[in-house]
């Protein structure tokens, strides 16, 4: 039985993967971010930390870019190219675990809420819809403020505040799981609350939360780089808080356009590649949408 | 963008059924149990906002005390008030008689009751975030409807992109792009707008003073507009999408209509009426974007209000501005739910 | 004259991975007044060919052939002609149980639309008009008030017959009209058709998978197949003594209530309709044909005579005839 269902598994991934590849966007999207996260990984083997220290810049401040500085340096004299390479590993940390905390409270309000149907799942849609209205940055703004700056808190104020629209997707899908015929003769044989959510539920929605996890570490780094931009940062070097020091030291009036645009550009990239691959993803897995775009 | 006018609505239009006082009842119904949502939803922000202020382990005062140099004594004193220094119980119904009052406390940074400094800047937001929403939401449901309309397209395909890369910018570096090379001006070529405040220092008066603010709200609103109405054209464009492929659409066809009035008749009510909803419903997004935006062209409003709050920080001043936004976007949320309702046949009855 | 003359017509779809052909060289005529029914099942092109008629397919499908309405051809024809012979000529009955009716718009509304939109009557006339079509269809004026979603799908049918009748058409194509209707309902609106029609002196032309209804209320049936006519004749002979073994299937598929043959012998035909990207060679059917020959998969079947006033695109047929 379980061999059974695990080769019809692995049947449908390798379709499924067939499936992706034909998204030529999406393999665009998926290859940026492979080398994004492998390039944030390697960095350690070749910088440090020093890279965003103050006082160990040594170039020239405000030096356009030029074969030695590739992409100009700062209003200290550090290397926007190495701040980059190096605050890629905060933006990205905080981008996957904002958005992997967001989905895991996603996943388990959406499955309980759609399980449990009586007065369990109406309340818990009422606190999803009631959190899915509160303006979310403004929110996560008061949190990162009041509980302080770090990357934990970072992560906590982003993924509190962005879990409702995923809770309420998977709640939807395992509505529409749970109406098909094998369950009634799952709960036939005896089979628990907790078999049924983990055996039959879970995997069906697994891949829809895949799709919902890419699409939600785009926008969790965007979010995280607004916060650091408005302030409420971790206190480490990322591509947020590079934009704030342009903005506060004056990039735009000093004309120090490469300040601006190369961490700008980071975030782009990495944001329209975890879209991309997202969308791509999200067009596999539901038919109808592949028509629609 | 209008919904179409109909030239056959007057034709059998007839004075009221049997049935309309009854429809109109259930409007109410619906109109009544969604109040009541909002305001149990409004009462909890108020719940939540205490606690969350007041509970969570980051201490207010010893937070505020970051970076500053503060006596044992002088954070007592900062306490005593703040009202800490009372028991819990009564804080909260303190809390909850001042909200309730419209107190909602004095400013630590300004010295001023913070609804004297909320009053003072919601002119400027409103003129901000109302000028550009009107913008977004035309663009964006035009350019959406004709994408969705010609769908594979030049057009559509130039405009899917062109929204999938602004929906991924954040708005902040987009502002900082504009201030760059339209505010600062790059090189030889000058800077059009300016981008600082709301008016020059030397502000003239009348006809002038109104194109000194409009100008400088260009970029702002430029910086808002961009972010927010690529969201709105791709709705539009998905929900006219669904649309076309109806049986309704190839009967009006079949009818004999042009290909503009099939459109503008038939699909783009049907999709019109979800994507405003939505539109609607997704206003806490625009709220967030006018907190960027403001900070970043330092226009005089709430969302500024809001930063200083939490770069000083402030938290009374914290408090009463995330209070009021919060509420503003429950109102307007239940207000949008409530007209799709009341226009919406197919929701009507159900 | 006739008022609409297929010939060769041929609609094929151009996708991606291909080209798609719908339909093959299909050849009808429809005199004024008459009632033709067009059979099959879905993907042999028998609904595509109704879109043809007044060219309401996608752009990616291309027509070829002559569609003459009236003597004009219809795909020749420029688009303000076109649409001033949409629905004022020729109109359309759609699964209105579905989504044939706008939902955000009251029914009175959609009926008069086309009479204003071809300015055949003042807004006030127009009023006047959709009360008394309401009435021939059998629904109350104060309904065209109502929205289509506050109405029974067998009302939505009535409507959608209402809305066809509206110009005074001289033709009207029922496309499956009572698909998705209860079968006391199903019968109700076809006997409404079938007097409407009588009444009024309009062609029909109607869609459908089920060849006893067809025959009910049709005087010629043609049985396409494949996006070709397989089988064309008088419709009680085509239904009771098919020639085309899949004119036989299909009349098999819908055992007649009462008649004790069909209920013994419940028939059924295995398989599915062909890809119509990888047509089989030789005549399309005789892969699934029970009473294939060899020969079948090579020789070039047509419409062959089949006894008076038929035709039949089977070896078998001819055989018979030339016998006879």
């Amino acid at each position: 039985m379980t061999s059974v269902a695990t080769a019809r598994r692995r049947l449908a991934l390798s379709r499924f993967w067939a499936d992706f590849r034909r998204q030529r966007a999406g393999v665009v999207g998926l290859v940026i971010l492979l080398v994004a996260v492998l390039l944030a990984l390697v960095a350690p083997l070749f910088i440090d930390e020093s890279v965003t220290s103050v006082v160990t810049g040594t170039g020239p401040k405000w030096a356009p870019p030029s074969l030695e500085y590739p992409f100009g340096t700062d209003e200290s004299g550090r290397s926007i190219l190495l701040m980059v390479w190096w605050g890629s590993r905060t933006s990205l940390l905080i981008g996957f675990l904002a958005a992997l905390l967001s989905i895991v409270i996603g996943m388990v309000v959406g499955i309980t809420a759609g399980h449990f149907r009586g007065w369990i799942g109406a309340s818990l849609m009422r606190v999803t819809d009631w959190f899915l209205v509160l303006p979310s940055l403004v929110t996560a703004m008061v949190l990162a403020a009041i509980l302080g700056g770090s990357t934990f808190t970072i992560i906590m104020a982003i993924g509190v505040t962005t879990w409702p629209t995923t809770a309420r997707l998977i709640r939807a899908q395992t509505l529409a799981v749970e109406a098909r015929p094998y369950i009634e003769r799952s709960k036939a044989l005896g089979a628990g609350h907790w078999h049924i959510t983990t055996r039959h539920v879970l995997p069906n929605v697994a891949p829809l939360l895949l799709a919902s996890t890419t699409l939600e570490v785009a926008s969790a780094i965007v979010t995280e780089s607004t916060l650091a931009f408005l302030g409420v940062s971790s206190n480490k070097t990322s591509w947020g808080t590079m934009l704030r020091g342009s903005y506060d030291w004056g990039a735009p009036t000093q004309g120090a356009w490469w300040y601006i645009l190369i961490p700008g550009l980071a975030i782009l990239a990495v944001v329209m590649a975890f879209m991309l691959a997202g969308r791509a993803l999200e067009a596999v897995l539901n038919p109808q949408l592949r028509r629609a775009s | 963008m209008t919904a179409p006018l109909d030239a056959v609505e007057p034709a059998v239009q007839a004075a009221g059924s049997a049935e309309e006082p009854q429809a109109r009842r259930g409007t109410l119904r619906y109109a009544l149990s969604k109040a009541g949502g909002a305001l149990f939803s409004i009462a909890m922000v108020i719940v939540g906002t205490f606690f969350v202020f007041r509970l969570l382990p980051g201490d207010p005062v010893r937070n505020l005390a970051q970076g500053r140099n503060m006596t044992p004594a002088q954070l007592d004193l900062e306490r005593h008030r703040l009202g800490l220094d009372k028991p819990l119980i009564d804080q909260f119904f303190d809390f909850v008689g001042d909200t309730l009052r419209l107190d909602l406390g004095t400013s630590y940074e300004y010295k001023r009751p913070v609804l004297d400094l909320i009053g003072e800047r919601l002119g400027p937001t409103l003129l901000l975030t109302g000028t550009g929403l009107v913008i977004a939401v035309s663009l964006g449901l035009w350019q959406g409807t004709h994408a969705g309309w010609r769908h594979g397209s030049r057009f559509d395909r130039f405009s899917t992109g062109a929204s999938l890369v602004l929906w991924s910018v954040p708005t902040f570096w987009l502002g900082l792009l504009l201030m760059m090379v339209l505010g600062v001006g790059i090189g030889p070529i000058p800077g059009l707008f300016p981008f600082r405040g709301i008016e020059s220092i030397d502000a003239p008066d009348g006809f002038a003073y109104v194109l000194d603010v409009a100008s400088h709200m260009v970029l702002p609103c430029l910086t808002l507009v961009a972010v927010v109405y690529a969201q709105y054209l791709l709705v539009m464009r998905s929900s006219l999408l669904e649309e076309v492929s109806q049986d309704y659409v190839t009967v009006a066809r079949a009818k004999g209509l042009r290909d503009d009035d099939v459109r503008k008749r038939h699909a783009v009510p049907n999709a019109l009426l979800p994507t405003v909803t939505l539109v609607f419903m997704r206003i806490g997004f625009v709220v967030g974007g006018a907190v960027t935006v403001e900070t970043i062209f330092t226009w005089p409003g709430l969302g500024q209000l809001f930063y200083e709050a939490v770069s000083v920080p402030d938290f009374t001043l914290m408090q009463g501005t995330f209070l009021l936004i919060t509420v503003a976007v429950i109102v307007m949320n239940t207000l949008a739910d409530v007209v799709y309702h009341m226009i919406d046949p197919r929701v009507r009855s159900a | 004259m006739s008022l609409l003359e297929l010939d060769d017509v041929s609609v094929t779809y151009r996708i991606a991975a291909g080209e798609v052909p719908a339909v093959r060289g299909v050849s009808l005529t429809l005199d004024s007044g008459a009632a033709l029914g067009v059979a099959g099942e879905s993907g042999s092109g028998k609904s595509t060919l109704a879109m043809a008629l007044l060219r309401l397919l996608p752009k990616d499908a291309r027509v070829g052939g002559r569609i003459l309405l009236d003597g004009d051809d219809v795909l020749t024809m420029k688009w303000g002609r076109m649409r001033a012979v949409r629905w004022a000529e020729a109109s359309i009955v759609f699964q209105g149980a579905q989504h044939g009716l706008n939902p955000v718009r009251k029914i009175g509304d959609q009926i008069a639309e086309p009479l204003l939109v071809h300015g055949l009557a003042k807004p006030d006339a127009a009023r006047k008009r959709v009360t008394e079509l309401l009435e021939q269809v059998g629904l109350p004026a104060w309904r065209a008030r109502s929205y289509p979603h506050e109405l029974s799908g067998g009302q939505r049918q009535r409507v959608m017959i209402a809305m066809a009748l509206a110009c005074s058409p001289r033709l009207i194509i029922a496309d499956e009209p009572t698909t998705a209707l209860d079968v006391m309902v199903q019968a109700q609106v076809l006997s409404l058709i079938k007097e409407l029609v009588a009444e009024q002196g309009i062609s029909l032309i109607m869609i459908s998978h089920d060849l006893s209804v067809l025959a009910d209320v049709c005087d010629q049936l043609a049985v396409m197949y494949a996006g070709r006519v397989v089988e064309h004749g008088p419709s009680r002979e085509v239904f009771h003594h098919a020639e085309h073994p899949y004119s036989k299937a299909l009349a098999a598929a819908f055992p007649t209530v009462g008649d004790p043959v069909s209920r013994m012998a419940p028939k059924g035909l295995g398989g599915d309709p062909p890809d119509p990207m990888q047509l089989p060679g030789g005549c399309s059917f005789h892969p699934r044909c029970p009473v294939a020959l060899e020969e079948c998969a090579t020789l070039d079947v047509e419409l062959w005579p089949a006894g008076p006033g038929r035709t039949a695109a089977c070896v078998h047929a001819r055989a018979d005839e030339e016998v006879s």
